[in-house]
């Protein structure tokens, strides 16, 4: 137990201090894993730990991760980028994987080595990348989008790559395997051929089938107890469940979960379960990084530094000049051609995943993985400064390119509503009538199930939640509506908005008069009390039916709710959140002050009015108009 | 330096490229005061005192909106309905507006011969424009020679089709001819002695942008 606690905290330090340090330095959280692992790899050794094996444990988070990369991945939006994922994301994985064969041939590998060591270190980095454009706002322009679909492809071509690998192992290195923990298990081996693939069938089945069907209802289940760390342990279950079943025919669990995550991307309960699992994912993910750094041979690269630095350049200059290339047929253009390029050099995480499998398969020889092994990792070191030669040589020349005309209106971004009762409900279909894209997030799974039936995409998960916020992805919204009917969650939800995103324009629905005034402490931009509307609609309705003319009605309306803002904006210094309303005798006197004024004018006694009901034409004399000049 | 006010009305402005760049170009001028009466008053809700204060504290109204059914949009005339109200424009001690000049910039739909006698709308275009020469007049205002682009829909369809083109020449040079006519109203370098009798149209400014802008060019 102690030296668990002890490991857990060596990790989790070096973790907690290289990752912001790097993250400041514009290196990125991978590379800070990857050195925070490197400075502790001697601890490690002096505390005789086995590295390989923790290794091993970590990579469940890429399991995880690829469960959270299918959940991402709507099928409507792979068909929106459909020429552009194929034909730029797949040309480059196999453009690449050709040319880095041959270059390994080249310098006397096997030809099976070859082809995965072209398979390894043709993908790219998606955290180190996305993360990067993320913070730089490229993320949305034409290389930026390029760069993206690129990143999905490779993201999904290692689903068959973690199929093809195992098919390449050397007879030779077979004997010597070791933690082969993808072959086939006990059981399942002494079936006949037929009896397994039918078995492995109907285990992908049953992946397709539970995750359409089975989930709605287990989470409706679990909805019932209210407890959040339900919903925690039911997304791993689901998670490592499919893990085992997968391990278990003998296929890959990041396979298992990659489709289940697919298959529950329509699904309202996708945000809840991102934000379920991604802390576990970090966290592992953020292990695996560490071990990896751990385990870097600096003998071997200071015994072969030409060759290990001769090998990362000619590396990242083949992946240049394939996206390069690539990006001319595909019509991307000027800076965005570049960046596309340069920011797609390196090799990726998921190249040590795949490293590590490979040694496990006995693919590749572990002597030549470790020196891949520091080929990738070098290759990600250098990726910042790519960044840089783009923000310092290629921005300047191409300034033409950026700055085009402002002016058709662009697409808003997307609005998050929270809540989809009697009030949200209303918004919600309202900003989707006018072309609006939303996020809508409700807690009642009662809610949820009737508006289903009625084909209304709704998440399921309380708005409340920062972390849910976050799945649903407040950073990059344009607005949030909130529509919960909950005064004081309402006022909590505009305060930490508004706190940890400045940026988003908050619509919010207010209980009354003084809910207003905290709301508008709270930093909302658009306060709506809830009835008020209603209310002056149904006043002015008795209006007409006591006889006044419609348009009397309609001006008499209009003349109290212009009162009764001004009335809101006067008495607002007067309130005071501390003092019961009926003890605060400046603010009830100033109330039933204004409110004489408005009776009276309403009435008509005073002269002046601010409104159409008074004031309009009055016919000329002739003494009025001028004499022609 | 004469202080200007620029209100522009256009109910369907996602639909008039001219127009909306008229504003944009407009509102990128330094030191005139811009409002977009659509946006400001969507629900029709016109704030009187507040739009007799604007009037009061600047020289030269320009009203620029797209000439819909031989008039100025719904808006317009509801602002003028209310704003220009008796004992303040006109009538007795109705002298806030006196002597200030009233500039309008109207886009028509037709072409320029549309708006003759013998053209298909029978009559020149400032007849129709006779209801606001008026108003102008009984307010103690100077109405300047209206600012016109003629054929508006026809370079709109044409710019429409050429979306990513740089603009027809016509409506750049309508453009640039009403920067150019704004900074000269705003810097005193446009008279307007007496009421005007005719139209002007982006060629005939060429020497007023030519003064205010040194190196622009009109094609």
């Amino acid at each position: 137990m102690g030296s668990f606690l002890l490991l857990a905290f060596v990790f989790l330090i070096a973790g907690v201090i290289a990752v912001p340090i790097a993250s400041k330095l514009g290196l990125g959280s991978v590379l800070g894993y990857l050195i925070a692992g490197i400075v502790i790899s001697p601890l490690l050794v002096t505390l005789q730990v086995d590295v390989v094996s923790l290794q091993h444990f970590a990579e469940f988070g890429v399991v995880m991760m690829l469960f959270l990369v299918g959940l991402e991945l709507e099928p409507r939006l792979l068909w929106q980028m459909k020429a552009r994922l194929l034909g730029l994301g797949g040309l480059q994985v196999l453009v690449t994987t050709a040319l880095v064969m041959g270059a390994a041939l080249a310098i006397g590998q096997v030809w099976s080595v070859a082809l995965a060591t072209g398979l390894v270190l043709a993908l790219s980095s998606t955290a180190i990348v996305l993360q990067t454009l993320n913070e730089k706002g490229l993320l949305k322009c034409d290389g930026g989008q390029g760069a993206f679909s690129i990143l999905l492809f490779q993201d999904i071509a290692v689903i068959p790559m973690l199929a093809l690998i195992p098919l390449l192992a050397l007879p030779e290195l077979s004997d010597v395997a070791v933690g082969d923990d993808h072959g086939g298990h006990g059981f399942i081996e002494t079936l006949a051929g037929w009896q397994r693939t039918v078995l492995t069938l109907a285990a992908i089945a049953a992946v397709i089938i539970g995750g359409s069907y089975l989930t709605r209802p287990v989470f409706r289940f679990i909805a019932v107890a209210k407890l959040r760390e339900l919903f925690v342990a039911t997304a791993l279950l689901m998670v490592i469940g499919i893990a085992l079943l997968m391990s278990f025919v003998g296929l890959s669990p990041a396979l298992g979960t990659f489709l289940a995550g697919v298959v529950l991307a329509n699904s309202e309960y996708r945000h809840e379960l991102e934000s379920d699992i991604e802390p576990f994912k970090g966290l592992l993910l953020g292990l695996f990084f560490m071990t990896v750094g751990a385990g870097i041979n600096f003998a071997l690269l200071f015994d072969n530094v030409g060759f290990i630095v001769g090998l990362t350049v000619g590396l990242m200059l083949i992946k240049f000049t394939v996206v390069w290339v690539l990006g001319g047929f595909f019509k991307v253009t000027g800076a965005n051609r570049w960046l596309m390029a340069l920011s797609l050099a390196q090799a990726g995480e998921f190249g040590f995943v795949l490293l590590s499998f490979t040694v496990a398969n006995a693919v590749i020889p572990q002597a030549f993985a470790d020196q891949l092994l520091l080929v990738v990792a070098l290759s990600m070191l250098l990726t910042p400064l790519l960044f840089i030669v783009y923000d310092r040589v290629i921005v300047p020349r191409s300034a033409v390119v950026q700055s085009r005309e402002a002016d058709t209106i662009d697409t808003p971004g997307t609005v998050i509503v929270a809540g989809h009762g009697r009030f949200g409900g209303i918004i919600n279909r309202l900003l989707l009538g006018a072309g609006v894209s939303t996020v809508v997030l409700d807690h009642s799974s009662a809610q949820l199930e009737l508006l289903r039936t009625f084909d209304v995409k709704v998440f399921f998960g309380d708005a409340t939640r920062p972390d849910l916020l976050h799945a649903a992805g407040i950073e990059s919204a344009a607005m949030l509506v909130i529509a919960i009917d909950d005064r004081e969650q309402t006022t909590g939800l505009v305060q930490y908005v508004h706190h940890n995103f400045p940026h988003i324009h908050i619509v919010t629905r207010a209980f009354d008069r003084t809910h207003v005034y905290e709301l508008y402490a709270a930093g909302a931009n658009d306060i709506i009390r809830e009835y008020f509307d209603s209310a002056v609609r149904a006043g002015r309705s008795a209006l007409e039916g006591l006889g006044y003319h419609p348009y009397d009605a309609e001006l008499k309306a209009q003349e109290f709710v212009e009162h009764d803002k001004y009335m809101l904006r006067t008495v607002a210094p007067l309130y005071r959140a501390d003092v019961p309303l009926s003890e605060n005798t400046e603010y009830v006197d100033k109330v039933k002050e204004l409110g004489a004024i408005q009776r009276q004018r309403m009435l008509g006694r005073q002269g002046s009015m601010s409104s159409r009901s008074a004031r309009g034409w009055v016919p000329p004399t002739q003494k009025d108009v001028p004499k022609n000049q | 330096m004469a202080s200007v006010i620029l209100y522009y009305a256009h109910p369907g402005q996602r639909y008039s490229r001219v127009n909306r760049h008229m504003f944009q170009a407009a509102s990128a001028l330094t030191d005139i005061t811009v409002v977009d009466l659509y946006a400001e008053y969507p629900r029709f809700d016109i704030n009187i005192d507040r739009e007799q204060e604007r009037l009061r504290n600047h020289d030269v109204i320009v009203l620029q909106f797209p000439l819909f059914w031989y008039s100025t949009p719904s808006l317009v005339k509801e602002w003028i309905d209310l704003v220009f109200e008796h004992g303040f424009a006109y009538g007795a001690g109705g002298t806030a507006l006196s002597g200030k000049v009233l500039q309008l910039a109207i886009t028509a739909a037709g072409p320029e011969d549309a708006y003759t006698d013998i053209g298909y709308q029978r009559h020149g275009l400032l007849t129709f424009l006779t209801p606001l020469q008026q108003t102008a007049r009984l307010c103690h205002m100077r109405f300047a020679p209206p600012y016109v682009l003629y054929g508006a829909l026809h370079t709109e369809q044409h710019d429409a089709a050429n979306e990513q083109a740089e603009p027809t020449s016509t409506s750049a040079n309508h453009i640039a001819g009403f920067t150019g006519l704004l900074a000269a109203l705003r810097d005193d370098q446009y008279s307007v002695d007496k009421d005007a009798s005719h139209i002007v149209q982006a060629q005939h400014l060429r020497s007023v942008a030519a003064a205010n802008k040194g190196d622009q060019t009109h094609g």
